[in-house]
């Protein structure tokens, strides 16, 4: 930590010296001191993990603060470039191998700037929001501490200039995401879940890394910046196959990441972590890092083969049909918006398959689905505080009980249908406009599907948990302060945010974010009249249905099979099981335990066995030969002296006949 | 004048009785005169000598040699008056302590 101060620290200083060489436009104080909005959460989360339970109120003090100060310096990059401050680039050399030249670095350009303000307003949202949701949680410190770390993470894959250092971020945020969706872990299926996640999204981010390599590669081992690698890609120097497998396992990532088919399988599951984790990780800001990265590195992806874009547009236009549908049969409100945002996960990745016009549309919807997806995810997060329970069946008549709640849903549900003037309205219909002057009448046809489908569903479950009447146990009270201001504000948000994107207000958004010239928002009164007429389609017959609560949901009895089907989704979560979970983990697993009880104690019995032996060996030579010696040369004395003594008779006479005797031998020999 | 080798066999003769002496009696006083016997044979034989080659040395040996005789008769004979003082006894054989 005192290591990365210090690095930051020179970063900074050296930045101040290169401001004036790097932008034309001089980068003013907020951009070239970006490099703050990661390092304050993770400032803060080593406070809240080193003073927190010292401090009072647990420690949520210090995430508050840090995530708010780089709210306030978000908000100030994001200003000082809405005002033409211009892209900057500050970087610090880190280390060499060989031509290989690694740097630190910030990035800070529209895509960047906007990026920044999404994930600290969420973030600064959820933690002041957990001070509710949290209260007396046993790990209360160090959940506050994670979401920091989280929230720092994130913010270093946003601004990094170099993949090495996106790289980094993005695996702290796997590990986050872990750590989080298991928090709960003494229930096995929060901690099954979390090794899902983990080890689903590791299936992406294989490729990814290799695409990454791939890249460097492409520099010829000279850089791992983002944008030199462009330059050198976009030049030709590369052939244009390399390229396209380069981005297509770069896009690996992003299905990993942002749960596209076929690795989306771990984002409902996600939903076993605390409902504020949810809103932040797993549907504003995290799974949206899979889109930054395709959007980040978009140059690649439009130097390459035109069939790789196509490829991210199929691959978007499954999982957006196939979720949504998803979304209909889910009695687990949580469930209802992971698939919701699987679904506009794939509007995002859709968009940005359309190519550069379909860019800023993308990113647009990234940025307002951040916003109404956070406040959605935080009222469903209050209505499970309310009632104990997940599930809708539980649910009902709460619109009395809890208004606040209530009416910052609606404005939420309103957003994700699409409902004019809210958020999602304006990035829809800006998807919308961008499929049909692109002629992709296939994707046209999804988004409009789609967006039927989602206000079908998006009705149905803020029927059936504020409608009719209570089902559940407990007694549902609003939620406390902490928990409904962040709601207001975010609803608020959700009414707003979309003018930023708005063709009649000049669209500012299309300024901020865009590949190559600014993208020219323009309002289609078809294309708007389209997306109304399908929300509206979906919300009227979700009302029909819904609008009087039945003990089975009328949809299992008209769906027949297909119902089935549903509830088990698509089976591919049995397929996975069946093809590669269940093979891995009975027959590598216990082959490996077989290696482990043979081959590896084996070794360790037979090395113990060896040692006995040994030392058996050496105990019986020490017994017998060395002690053997010592004692039998003392019985030898001992016998010997014993027979000796009896020499010693005290009969002096005795001794003179020997003595005469040996006189009479000695003179026998001397007289020979 | 007497021969010498009648001198040596006498002085043998002498000198056997007095180991016999030594060796055989149990009588601690007997032991003693038998000792001064072997002396004498001794004597005996320096004086037979001193004849022979016509040389006084040997005589003021055996002068020496009675002298001597004298003062260790004295020290063992009252080592036998001791002995007996001690054990009512002056046989040899029981003197045995000193041993094993």
């Amino acid at each position: 930590m005192v290591d990365l101060l210090g690095i930051l620290a020179a970063e900074g200083a050296e930045a101040g010296a290169e401001g004036a060489e790097h932008a034309a436009a001089a980068a003013n104080w907020f951009a070239q001191h970006a490099w703050l909005i990661p390092l304050l959460p993770f400032a803060s989360g080593a406070m809240t993990l080193f003073f927190g339970k010292r401090t009072p109120g647990e420690g949520a003090v210090y995430g508050i603060a840090g995530v708010g100060a780089s709210f306030v310096l978000s908000l100030g990059v994001l200003l000082s470039f809405a005002q033409g401050g211009g892209a900057y680039e500050g970087t610090i050399e880190w280390f060499s191998i060989g031509p290989l030249h690694l740097e630190l670095g910030i990035l800070v350009d529209g895509l960047t700037a906007a990026m920044v303000v999404v994930v600290t307003s969420v973030s600064f949202m959820v933690h002041v929001y957990s001070l509710g949701y949290m209260r007396g949680d046993v790990r209360f410190t160090w959940f506050y501490t994670v979401l920091s770390l989280f929230t720092g993470a994130m913010l270093v894959v946003v601004v990094s200039n170099n993949v090495l250092q996106l790289l980094v971020g993005w695996e702290i945020m796997g590990v986050c995401s872990y750590l989080l969706i298991g928090h709960w872990f003494e229930e096995p299926v929060n901690s099954n879940a979390a090794i899902k996640a983990f080890l689903t999204t590791r299936i992406g981010d294989v490729p990814m890394t290799f695409g990454f390599f791939a890249l460097i590669a492409a520099t010829g081992f000279a850089t791992t910046n983002i944008v030199e690698t462009q330059e050198a890609i976009a030049s030709g120097e590369v052939t244009t196959s390399f390229v396209a497998v380069a981005a297509l396992m770069l896009f690996g990532g992003t299905i990993g990441k942002s749960a596209q088919f076929p690795l989306h399988v771990w984002l409902p599951d996600a939903m076993a972590g605390p409902t504020p984790v949810s809103a932040l990780i797993h549907a504003a800001t995290m799974v949206a890092a899979g889109v930054y990265l395709v959007g980040r590195l978009f140059e690649v992806f439009v130097a390459a083969d035109p069939v790789v874009l196509t490829i991210v547009a199929i691959v978007a236009t499954i999982t957006m049909l196939g979720a949504a549908v998803l979304a209909i049969v889910q009695d687990d409100i949580k469930r209802v918006l992971a698939y919701s945002t699987l679904s506009q996960l794939a509007y995002m990745v859709a968009g940005l398959g359309m190519g550069e016009e379909g860019f800023t549309a993308g990113f647009f919807h990234l940025f307002t689905h951040a916003f109404f997806k956070a406040l959605l995810f935080l009222c469903a997060g209050a209505v499970i505080h309310a009632v104990h329970s997940n599930y809708m069946s539980d649910m009902g008549g709460l619109r009395t009980k809890m208004p606040i709640t209530f009416w910052t849903m609606v404005i939420g549900s309103l957003a994700l249908a699409g409902i004019f003037p809210f958020a999602g309205f304006w990035s829809k219909d800006e998807l919308l406009v961008v499929a049909r002057d692109t002629n992709t009448t296939w994707l046209l046809v999804a988004f409009l599907v789609t967006a039927a489908i989602t206000a079908f569903y998006t009705t149905r479950m803020v029927l059936l948990t504020f409608f009719g009447t209570y089902q559940g146990h407990a007694e549902p009270h609003e939620a406390p302060l902490s928990m409904t201001g962040p709601l207001v504000l975010l609803a608020a948000s959700t009414s707003l945010v979309g003018f930023l994107g708005a063709p009649q207000l000049g669209a500012v958004f299309g300024q901020w974010v865009h590949i190559g010239q600014p993208h020219e928002a323009v309002f289609q009164p078809v294309m708007a009249a389209a997306g109304l007429a399908v929300a509206l389609f979906g919300i009227g017959v979700g009302w029909v249905m819904y609008r009087e609560r039945r003990v089975t949901d009328p949809l299992e009895t008209r769906l027949g099979p297909a119902w089935g089907v549903l509830q088990n989704r698509y089976y591919i979560d049995d397929l996975y099981m069946a093809a590669v979970v269940r093979p891995i983990r009975d027959q590598v697993s216990s082959a490996t335990y077989w290696t482990n009880q043979n081959v590896l104690d084996g070794l360790v019995n037979g090395a113990a066995l060896v040692a006995r032996a040994s030392s058996r060996l050496i105990i019986w030579i020490d017994r017998n030969l060395i002690d053997g010696t010592a004692n039998g040369l003392a019985q030898i004395t001992g016998t010997s002296g014993g027979l000796l003594k009896y020499l010693q008779s005290g009969n002096v006479q005795w001794y003179a006949v020997a003595l005469f005797t040996g006189v009479i031998v000695l003179a026998a020999l001397f007289i020979r | 004048m007497i021969r010498l080798p009648l001198v040596l066999v006498f002085s043998a003769l002498l000198f056997s009785a007095g180991v016999y002496g030594v060796l055989a009696r149990r009588n601690a006083v007997m032991v003693l005169m038998a000792i001064e016997l072997m002396l004498n044979a001794v004597n005996v034989n320096l004086v037979g000598f001193s004849a022979q080659l016509r040389d006084v040395g040997p005589q003021v040996f055996t002068l020496f040699v009675i002298a001597v005789a004298a003062a260790e008769v004295g020290i063992g004979l009252a080592l036998v008056i001791l002995l007996f003082r001690n054990r009512a006894s002056i046989n040899v054989d029981e003197v045995n302590l000193l041993k094993w």
